[in-house]
């Protein structure tokens, strides 16, 4: 079936989910910083992290991913080139994940700021009054509040950073995408292996939500009890 | 550091393109509202048979990547029969209804969605209070029910509307030669980034604030028994209309 490409395009699904569970490692990361910064006490901070997310989200991704490939690369080597050490091509794999995590960093830093603020101030300040240390209340209080409250938004940047994920192949990863094209010109056959990367995304989207959710009513147990009570 | 004349060069192209992005938007976005207004009435039905089909066109086109329905339709199609022998074959040979074929599909499924939950949302009170007034079902769709949608959807279909601009991006992936295939090609001849990207994206920039200002007043015009400075400055008599009315 499928003049035997069906393998090579599955293939292609491990870079892609790849790409996808990177990005977001690195998204999550930067999400997290641009949040803490834009609580924070500092004017200089809150600046910084202001523009980021107001610059990234005014841009279409595949805008911001040509620049970051293209001008990460021109950068890199204007650095390596002062110092003597050559050239330097950048790997396609880091510059699609730093790329794309930049980006969606850019979308989790508002989810993680709406989730930090949900959780109510009387509950850090009696951590605080019973004397637990400023990283206990880290760990204790706000981050599992925090992750349930995020959690929600945390779910739907996943599913666009999935599906942004097919942008990849035009910086040259080697993804499901492209497989799709080597294989649509092998064959002649371009609606078949399209479609069938379709089918593959729409699986893993219905996977994601149907986890997710499960896991978003596991985590939000005892506000139903609330409720029910 | 930035090469003026590069930018004065290609200033023109940066301007067909800007217009190749307009009108891409504008029909994409006025087709989709077009379609969505119908849909979403079915999609919010009480009826399975309305609204399940409807919910699988929206959750297919909102599950796949944008990139993978553009290049179904655009390199896809061509590969059968029925589209070949068509009368719509000229059609679909041309890459720039292709990608007004797919930001249309597209846009169409996510505006579906938004104007069903602004439907859902409608309080049943305000029809039944407007159906016990006396209005006949036409008045009630045209002054109550879908004026008090339409402001439920408008943040949020002005969210939708910007990201329909930054898909059209994609239509440079198709040959078309929008924003982005003008710095996509300034890059490649000149090899300089501010010059070609950089240019690029203060287009896509004054596009997303002139969008989100348009937006930000017909919030303004449509929303604005919310805003509360304007409330607060309502006059005793108007106050006094307003409890007899209620």
């Amino acid at each position: 079936m499928f003049h035997g490409y069906l393998p090579m395009i599955l293939d292609g699904l491990r870079v892609t989910l790849s790409v996808a569970v990177v990005s977001l490692a690195v998204a999550s990361v930067f999400g997290m910083m641009g949040a803490v910064a834009k609580l924070s006490a500092s004017p200089v901070l809150r600046a910084v992290a202001g523009t980021y997310t107001t610059v990234i989200r005014a841009l279409p991704d595949l805008l911001l991913m040509l620049v970051i490939f293209y001008g990460g690369q021109i950068l890199l080597n204007t650095i390596t080139q002062a110092q003597g050490w050559g050239y330097v091509d950048v790997n396609a794999f880091m510059a699609g994940t730093i790329t794309l995590g930049f980006v969606f960093g850019a979308y989790l830093t508002e989810t993680f700021r709406g989730a930090i603020l949900a959780i109510p101030r009387g509950q850090i300040e009696a951590a605080q009054s019973i004397g637990l240390s400023r990283g206990q209340v880290l760990r204790n209080v706000t981050i599992p509040q925090m992750v349930r409250h995020a959690l929600p938004g945390f779910t739907n940047n996943w599913l666009v950073l999935l599906k942004a994920t097919a942008l990849v192949s035009i910086i040259g990863l080697d993804d499901m995408m492209h497989r799709a094209s080597l294989a649509s010109a092998a064959t002649r056959e371009p609606f078949t292996f399209y479609m069938i990367v379709g089918a593959i995304y729409l699986a893993i989207t219905t996977v994601s939500i149907l986890g997710l959710g499960a896991l978003n009513w596991r985590m939000s147990r005892s506000l139903r009890r609330e409720a029910v009570g | 550091m930035i090469n003026w004349s590069i930018i004065i060069e290609m200033l023109p192209a940066f301007w067909r393109g800007l217009q190749i992005t307009l009108i891409l938007l504008c029909t994409a976005g006025l087709a989709g509202l077009a379609l969505a207004v119908p849909l979403s009435l079915a999609r919010a039905s009480s009826h399975p048979l309305l609204s399940w089909p409807v919910f699988i066109f929206t959750y297919i086109l909102r599950g796949t990547p944008l990139l993978v329905q553009l290049f179904i339709i655009y390199y896809g199609l061509p590969q059968l029969d029925i589209v070949r022998q068509s009368a719509f074959w000229p059609f679909f040979r041309d890459p720039f209804f292709c990608a007004w074929l797919a930001f249309t599909l597209n846009t169409t499924a996510y505006t579906t969605e938004i104007f069903a939950g602004a439907i859902r949302n409608t309080p049943a009170g305000e029809v039944e209070a407007a159906r016990a007034m006396g209005l006949s079902r036409t008045q009630v769709l045209r002054d109550i029910f879908w004026p008090g949608a339409w402001r439920r959807a408008l943040p949020q279909y002005g969210n939708e509307v910007v990201q329909l601009m930054h898909a059209t991006a994609l239509a440079s992936t198709i040959t078309i030669v929008e924003i982005l295939r003008v710095g996509r090609d300034v890059y490649y001849n000149h090899l300089v980034i501010t010059e070609s990207f950089g240019m690029a994206a203060v287009f896509f920039l004054a596009l997303t604030v002139v969008l989100t200002l348009i937006f930000r007043i017909l919030e303004k015009l449509f929303l604005r028994h919310l805003d509360p400075r304007d409330s607060a400055n309502v006059s005793p008599s108007e106050t006094t209309k307003v409890t007899v009315n209620a």
